[in-house]
């Protein structure tokens, strides 16, 4: 069981998710014992074997397209952290 | 005491207006008063509320109004939309959140009269095995409260062993219904993936996340599961497959039906007593009358590897949605990407950014075909085995865990150590089949309880509950109450 090296740096960053200097030291060891025992998936052949998505495959599942109630406006609002004028507000993107 | 009560004895006094849904609500809510200190099932209960829903029970039973859970109190997983209670699924990244609307499970009990009150403590975002990594607290085991209730299901287990509510609502992505039903000594079951819908269920991996009830024995089981289950236009996933009458299927009888014993089960690890136990389990199902064949999953030893690559992989992407824009906590940034960094950043504990780094990196350039693909293709191969198994037995028994509750704190610097106490209930989700976990027994000094996990066909519910209630009922272990 082999230890993996993970740039946990990188990552973190594809995840838009901050992690401390402390948070990155830590989840890198940890990760790498993990993968480390993933690794043995590869032991299998899995020549002509097929993926599994699903455990129920279903395929093309719709229903009639008809007006139904949705969430009243304020209703989809009301959780949020910020909003003004019935709409969310967010920092600004485009200078 | 009416907190005691299973849903089939209260129901029964109710219709015979021997008691009253507000007495057996109090009943609850005294008991929660009682013993949560201890136990810290609840992050929070709304008494107010609880006692309203009963009382307008009370007028439509009155009315002579029917329902299959008329007044009946049950508690939920902190995972699960009930319109205008809190919605945590304890993590601080949802700061305040309201439910706008009800789940599809919740809509279909309430529907039946229930009474939906409470929310129940987990692992955050259904991500452990113990309950240690909520962001409120821990949830003590209501046989030693040293010890943990499971997970992440904790809440829920722990609620029904402490009888504070009369059942309860929990999640099952790779162990997290049966596990801890298992630790804290009641009834959990998995339903097959896809009979009951999952909206209104916050997502973690979606191909394996299923709903299901915690009771304090199996009748209850098949009430609750007859009465959320069914297809769901909101839900494409769940499948349009009849619903049968559950608890007319559990007769008893179980002549003739086969039982398959895996022999990659007896793993090194397997406590002594668990193992002694699921033994005079198998014995006592040949007594009544069930022949027992020995099988072979030959890919079990991969189950948990192949589980931690494809459950991150899709948690990496569902929990993608909690970025501080729409709902929840906010940390301010600069830029969007810097307010979504901090917010998820101070947002999520720890157990959940390790998984969304581990699903991240399995999904990234380079990685995804040597680590999710082969997972999916290893996925196949661990469905395959169960398919092939199912076609000469009915139903597949196994201990639920390979020990009994551990010590708080003995687990939760290893993770690695702590997803290899699920070895026994996660390649059921992977191979999408359902699973129940009963009481088989104690151990002896502490006495704790232990579980005895029965794996059955896709949609093979009404087999799978017969055989758990024709052992339950020749057996004294769903009696045995803790001492609170």
């Amino acid at each position: 069981m082999a230890a993996v090296q993970i740039d946990v740096k990188y990552v973190a960053h594809l995840a838009r998710l901050s992690l401390t200097p402390e948070e990155e030291v830590k989840l890198s060891a940890q990760l790498g014992n993990i993968l480390g025992y993933i690794e043995k998936l590869r032991e299998l052949d899995v020549t002509n074997v097929e993926p599994t998505a699903h455990a129920v495959p279903m395929v093309n599942v719709t229903r009639a397209d008809e007006v139904r109630p949705s969430l009243p406006h304020e209703d989809a609002l009301r959780n949020a952290p910020k909003q003004g004028g019935g709409l969310f507000i967010v920092p600004k993107i485009v200078e | 005491m009416l907190n005691q009560l299973t849903i089939s004895e209260l129901t029964a006094k109710l219709a015979r207006r021997e008691v009253s849904a507000r007495e057996a609500t109090q009943a609850c809510l005294d008991q929660i008063t009682r013993v949560d200190g201890q136990i810290h099932a609840f992050l929070s209960v709304n008494p107010t509320d609880a006692l309203a829903q009963a009382d307008a029970a009370d007028k439509l039973i009155a009315s002579g109004a029917k329902g299959s859970l008329l007044g009946v109190p049950l508690a939920v997983k902190d995972v699960l939309a009930v319109k205008n209670q809190p919605l945590n699924c304890a993590s601080k990244i949802l700061g305040n959140f309201i439910s706008p609307y009800d789940a599809t499970a919740i809509e279909k009990l309430k529907a039946a009269g229930a009474i939906i009150f409470g929310r129940l403590n987990m692992d955050e975002f259904a991500m452990g095995s113990s309950t240690e990594n909520s962001a409120f607290g821990l949830t003590r085991n209501p046989w030693d409260i040293t010890r943990i209730p499971g997970g992440s299901s904790g809440g829920s287990a722990a609620a029904v062993a402490a009888q504070e509510c009369i059942a309860s609502l929990g999640t099952d992505t790779g162990g997290s219904i049966r596990q801890p039903a298992a630790l804290c000594g009641c009834v959990g079951l998995k339903p097959t993936y896809g009979r009951i819908s999952r909206y209104g269920l916050v997502a973690f991996a979606s191909s394996l996340d299923q709903i299901g009830p915690f009771t304090k024995d199996v009748r209850d089981s098949a009430i609750l599961l007859g009465a959320m289950s069914g297809v769901d236009p909101r839900d494409s996933t769940s499948v349009p497959q009849p619903v049968p009458d559950y608890a007319a299927g559990l007769t008893g009888d179980i002549r003739g039906m086969k039982l398959g014993l895996p022999k990659e089960y007896m793993v090194d690890g397997l406590d002594p007593e668990v193992k002694a136990a699921v033994d005079a389990a198998v014995k006592k199902f040949t007594e009544l009358g069930a022949e027992i064949v020995e099988i072979s999953l030959p890919h079990t030893d991969y189950a948990v590897a192949t589980y931690y690559i494809i459950a991150t992989a899709e948690a990496s992407a569902n929990l993608a949605r909690f970025d501080g824009i729409r709902y929840g906590a906010r940390v301010d940034g600069a830029d969007p990407i810097e307010l979504y960094s901090k917010t998820r950043g101070a947002g999520f504990g720890p157990e959940v950014k390790r998984r969304i780094i581990l699903g991240t990196y399995v999904l990234s350039s380079g990685y995804h075909d040597a680590y999710y693909l082969q997972a999916q293709k290893v996925r196949t191969l661990i469905r395959n085995d169960f398919l092939k198994a199912f076609e000469t037995v009915d139903a597949i028994v196994t201990p639920t865990t390979p020990t009994a509750a551990f010590k708080a704190g003995e687990k939760s610097d290893d993770p690695l150590q702590m997803y290899l106490s699920d070895i026994f209930t996660i390649s059921c989700n992977l191979a999408g089949i359902c699973g129940v976990s009963l009481p088989c027994g104690f151990t002896k000094a502490p006495k704790l309880p232990i579980g005895l996990q029965l794996l059955g066909k896709p949609f093979g519910e009404e087999s799978l509950l017969r055989l758990a209630h024709a052992y339950e009922q020749s057996t004294p272990w769903h009696r045995e109450k803790p001492v609170l």
